[in-house]
């Protein structure tokens, strides 16, 4: 995973609700078996329509989105994580996210920060009146930066590390073999095998 | 102080308890299917890694299968499918292929083989892993990274999310069924109510539901928010379990009886949040919009986004409209559909086939109607009944096992601007095909409604 210190860039104001990961990315798009390629299929069937916010030239090339409530719903799709990322996108604001969502993208390196709505919605007035306005996204210090504009996020102290660190979950978990071990050798008698 | 049915089993299965840190979390089962899974095995090989107990893993083929006999026509939904093939021969994991006896839904065959037991770890890259609380267990959808995760280590790292309890006070009318309670709970909470919460459902009338209902219920847990939902095991989960073909057997059946009688939330214990729910003033429930919290009772009118205090929840209810098609204060009553579907993993079990088949019995559709068994087991049990004749009698199709018109990754699938009544999960925009319209429905209401073509409660057949 690539590690998260500090973002600084452009915002996209998504002045939507309940952005459920169909949306994010449409199930057709969820055949592939590789990792790469996902950008082509982010918000598909909404960016059809030229009115879009990601279609507006006046925003190419920002990295941080800016969503309304509830973004992220939905399916367990890490293609959601992974399209965003791959369009450019390092960071999602929103004032709630769907558990699931939230998870796979601290296993990638994009960060989901919650911010209370106001705070959003004064992000996404500042991203309308000035596309070329910047925001910076602090992890180390737990603070979302904006012209004027200083809040600070929470994100959990086991999370917050690993993604500084850019750290790999699995090789983390499997310094306590020792400890799943241990734990399986006492697991109740009747739990079942698939085999 | 007591603990609650979701501490007792979260505590049974953790690891290692760290300071600052996330439990580390046993996995009693892991659930794969081919869409979420081919990138973690991908992951697995390129670290060098094995998969820790493909004996606590089994997989099945649903999401891309056609529901027709035949091969996949579609060349990218093959290569996913036979991805899994190869996966699961090179990493030694048990495989339910298409046309084998044992293939379904993934959250259907869990519970058909007795898999699925009160008090275990449950996870799958699927996020209505949630189906499998009905029995009491914890179980939770994941993404690829972390089904890569559970394949190499057979643990996760988690914190213990908030527990809610919902309380389900009185009965159900006649004609309600565990659909439309689960679909009037959403509307009531959210479909961020849930979020943080393994949700416990309580109270007489979710005692009272089969286990098939209860399995209804937990699926959408997810549609409100939630990590889990559970059910608290009783002699119905025992009943049910009984006899299957992974549920243990003489002494160790016994052990495991008494030990699954402890799980029940203590009387003393505290949910962080209670919610309650009266069963008896419930009738035939359906959503109207593009998400599940959009719902309405059957026999109400389409809202006016005006209805709506919060300014967040009016925008979502207007966009809604454009989307689906309907003008405000249209009774649902008089929404004409062009397809039925009965199936899924919400309601594609043996009982939802039934209730579909008692109000088909004698009738005609009058729209293109898909019952889809959710598993071969499922299939068969339908025929052995004559159920398959029912429906072909009334004009539906009856197909094979699959996940099928739920989402759009099969043949199955609506067209732009086409309007089902389904009774799967999930009404997002062009979640059963592009531009395509849903409407979430009981079994019992998609059955009349493909007898009348618009949206009907069976009593007003």
């Amino acid at each position: 995973m690539e590690a998260f210190t500090t973002h600084t860039g452009r915002a996209v104001p998504l002045r939507r609700s309940n952005v459920d990961t169909d949306q994010i990315i449409p199930a057709v798009w969820l055949k592939q078996v590789s990792r790469t390629g996902f950008e082509k299929g982010l918000f598909a069937a909404w960016r059809e329509d030229p009115s879009f916010v990601l279609n507006d030239p006046a925003y190419e090339g920002a990295t941080i989105l800016v969503s309304g409530p509830d973004f992220g719903t939905g399916s367990s799709r890490e293609h959601a994580v992974w399209a965003l990322q791959q369009y450019g996108f390092r960071v999602v604001i929103a004032s709630r996210f769907g558990d699931i969502f939230r998870n796979n993208s601290t296993k990638m390196g994009l960060l989901p920060v919650v911010l209370p709505e106001d705070v959003v919605k004064r992000l996404q007035d500042a991203a309308e009146a000035d596309p070329a306005s910047e925001i910076t996204v602090d992890l180390a210090e737990r603070q979302v930066r904006a012209g004027d504009l200083v809040v600070p996020f929470e994100i959990d102290d086991y999370t917050r590390w690993r993604l500084l660190e850019g750290l790999d979950d699995i090789g983390l978990t499997l310094r306590h073999a020792d400890a799943i071990e241990e734990y399986e050798n006492g697991r109740q008698p009747w739990l079942p095998t698939t085999v | 102080m007591g603990r609650t049915l979701a501490e007792k089993v979260w505590e049974q299965h953790v690891v290692r308890r760290a300071d600052g840190e996330p439990d580390l979390l046993y996995i009693d089962l892991h659930l794969i299917h081919e869409v979420t899974s081919p990138q973690a095995f991908d992951g697995l090989r390129m670290a060098d890694r094995t998969v820790r107990r493909p004996d606590l893993t089994i997989a099945t083929e649903d999401h891309n299968v056609p529901t027709v006999l035949g091969p996949i026509s579609d060349p990218v939904s093959r290569t996913q499918v036979e991805t899994l093939r190869k996966n699961a021969a090179e990493f030694g994991i048990r495989l339910h292929p298409m046309g084998d006896a044992g293939q379904g839904v993934v959250h259907i065959i869990g519970p058909q083989f007795g898999l699925t037991q009160p008090g275990m770890t449950i996870v799958c890259g699927d996020s209505h892993t949630s189906t499998h609380g009905a029995f009491g267990a914890i179980a939770f959808g994941i993404g690829t990274s972390e089904v890569e995760h559970v394949l190499a280590t057979q643990t996760l790292p988690a914190y213990r999310p908030k527990t809610m309890a919902i309380e389900v006070k009185g009965e159900l009318p006649v004609g309600v069924t565990a659909k439309d309670l689960i679909l009037a709970i959403i509307a009531k909470i959210g479909t961020g109510g849930g979020q943080g919460y393994i949700v416990e459902y309580r109270g007489e009338a979710v005692r009272k539901l089969s286990m098939e209902g209860r399995m209804t219920v937990c699926n959408m847990s997810i549609e409100a928010g939630a990590r889990a939902g559970m059910i608290a095991p009783d002699e119905t989960t025992f009943e049910y379990l009984r006899g299957r073909p992974h549920a243990p057997t003489g002494e160790a059946w016994d052990r495991a009886v008494e030990y699954w009688k402890t799980l029940r939330t203590d009387d003393d214990a505290e949910f962080d949040k209670v919610v309650e729910i009266d069963a008896s003033a419930l009738t035939p429930f359906v959503t109207w919009g593009t998400n599940p919290g959009q719902g309405a009772p059957l026999g109400s009118a389409v809202p006016s986004p005006e209805q709506f205090a919060d300014p967040v929840e009016r925008a979502a209810a207007e966009r809604a409209l454009e989307y689906m098609g309907l003008a405000a204060g249209t009774p649902l009553n008089d929404i004409q559909v062009d397809t039925v579907f009965v199936g899924s993993c919400t309601n594609g079990r043996i009982e939802d086939l039934r209730a579909a088949a008692e109000i088909l019995r004698g009738r005609k559709v009058v729209t293109r109607t898909l019952i889809v068994p959710g598993s071969m087991g499922v299939k068969k049990a339908a025929e052995e009944e004559g159920l398959h004749e029912v429906f072909k009698a009334a004009g539906a199709e009856w197909r094979e096992a699959g996940c099928s018109m739920c989402l759009g990754m099969n043949p199955d699938t609506l067209k732009p601007g086409e309007r089902s009544a389904s009774t799967s999960n999930r009404n997002f925009e062009g979640r059963q095909g592009k531009g395509g319209r849903t409407h979430l429905v009981s079994p019992q209401v998609a059955a009349a409604t493909a007898v009348t073509g618009r949206l009907t409660a069976p009593a007003d057949l």
